[in-house]
């Protein structure tokens, strides 16, 4: 069976890339602390010497529309081009071009809707910046294979918080069943509290730092229960209005265990938004 | 109400590099051209099995025309969508980073919880 080599969950912010390869004045103030907190993070990708990437993550609007909206969509094809127009617009991101692994994604797809996740599929998929962001702080060489899950954490009406925690335990389940002798690390991205397009976006620090502080220490202690508890889909307008991105945290908490702490624990204040690194190695506490 | 025309309006101009030029230069124009031509197009399927019921209610037509993001906001515009776009064409008219961002943000400041509702 395979093996889950690494468990990571992180925030993905598109301005990284930028701020990382900018130099003289274009370089921000904040480029450097960063860039070590990131390279310290891809360390523990590194040492788990993982073959193939489930990378979990979110369409914003590009590929995925209204007219037709999947909650939770399974990529299965050969290859992934990725970036959108808008991303490198907005954000100088570059065109990106990732090998899939369709063998996986069919065994995800196929005994996911057997327990019980009516998955979308897509055979031409383009992915965003919601998996590029953790492929270009986590594995710049772009070297291995990835199977892309999309969840909508954006266009209402949303699946619960609750579901996503079990698509999490989902996921990891079917990895560990699945019939291969390949290493598989699970990465999935999302957002602390988060306010784009509303009154509280691009302040000195996140909308809500009070729950930036009780969302972390639930992740790195792997507290589903509290989690739980204390989100809704009501409840997440609070802290900022993209704030429904904390349910892919959520899913990853899924995929990591209930109570299982995190071996690497990392996060850094940005201006507008907290950044936050996780990492758990399930084969040490096996 | 018809946010979710007010969202597919402002998701295909922003990611047609000409369309948001013409946008920005010629918002009145593009937006009646755009109703007349492309509201009922549905984006997977050929031109001629376009839908044939979508309109702008007055108030969503004029909040697109004047450019006017405060309004869609209080419409229920998705927030992610508007804000791409008005940075696309707004961003570069600031000398500071993130100056445009952040009036925007002063503009809505009036809002309170709950904003609008965005759901569709």
């Amino acid at each position: 069976m395979a093996t889950v080599a690494a468990v990571i969950a992180s925030t993905h912010h598109p301005f990284y890339y930028r701020a990382s390869t900018s130099t003289g004045t274009d370089r921000p103030p904040f480029a450097d602390e960063w860039v070590a907190k990131i390279e310290a993070f891809r360390q523990t990708l590194t040492r788990a010497r993982a073959d193939v990437l489930v990378m979990v993550g979110s369409d914003h609007f590009h590929q995925l529309w209204l007219d037709n909206m999947p909650q939770f969509l399974v990529g299965k094809a050969p290859f992934y081009d990725a970036n959108f127009y808008n991303e490198e617009r907005e954000f100088g991101l570059p065109r990106m071009f990732v090998r899939g692994d369709e063998e996986l994604s069919g065994y995800l797809l196929r005994q996911g809707m057997d327990a019980g996740f009516d998955l979308a599929f897509s055979n031409e998929l383009r992915i965003d910046h919601s998996i590029t962001c953790p492929l270009i702080t986590l594995r710049p060489e772009t070297d291995l294979p990835i199977v892309p899950i999309y969840t909508n954490i954006f266009a209402p009406p949303l699946p619960q918080p609750g579901r996503f925690v079990e698509l999490g335990r989902t996921i990891r389940q079917l990895v560990e069943s699945w019939p291969s002798d390949k290493r598989v690390a699970i990465i999935g991205t999302g957002h602390l509290s988060l306010e784009l397009g509303g009154p509280r976006q691009f302040g000195p620090h996140g909308p809500d730092p009070e729950f930036d502080r009780k969302a972390v220490g639930w992740i790195a202690s792997g507290d589903l229960e509290s989690a739980l508890a204390e989100v809704s889909l009501e409840s997440l307008w609070l802290p900022g209005n993209a704030t429904h991105g904390f349910m892919d945290f959520m899913l990853m908490m899924g995929v990591a265990g209930e109570n299982v702490k995190a071996d690497y624990v990392d996060s850094l204040d940005l201006f507008h938004t907290m950044e936050a690194y996780f990492t758990w190695y399930p084969e040490a506490s096996a | 109400m018809s946010k979710y025309l007010l969202n597919k309006f402002l998701y295909t101009v922003d990611r047609d590099p000409e369309l948001v030029e013409r946008y920005r230069a010629d918002p009145r124009g593009t937006v009646a051209w755009w109703e007349a031509d492309r509201a009922n197009l549905i984006l997977n399927c050929p031109a001629g099995e376009r839908s044939t019921w979508l309109t702008f209610t007055d108030a969503e037509r004029e909040a697109l025309a004047a450019h006017d993001y405060v309004k869609l906001f209080e419409l229920g515009a998705h927030n992610f969508l508007t804000l791409t776009l008005f940075i696309a064409m707004f961003e570069r008219d600031y000398d500071e980073p993130l100056g445009f961002q952040r009036e925007y943000a002063r503009k809505l400041s009036h809002f309170s919880l709950p904003y609008p509702d965005i759901s569709t």
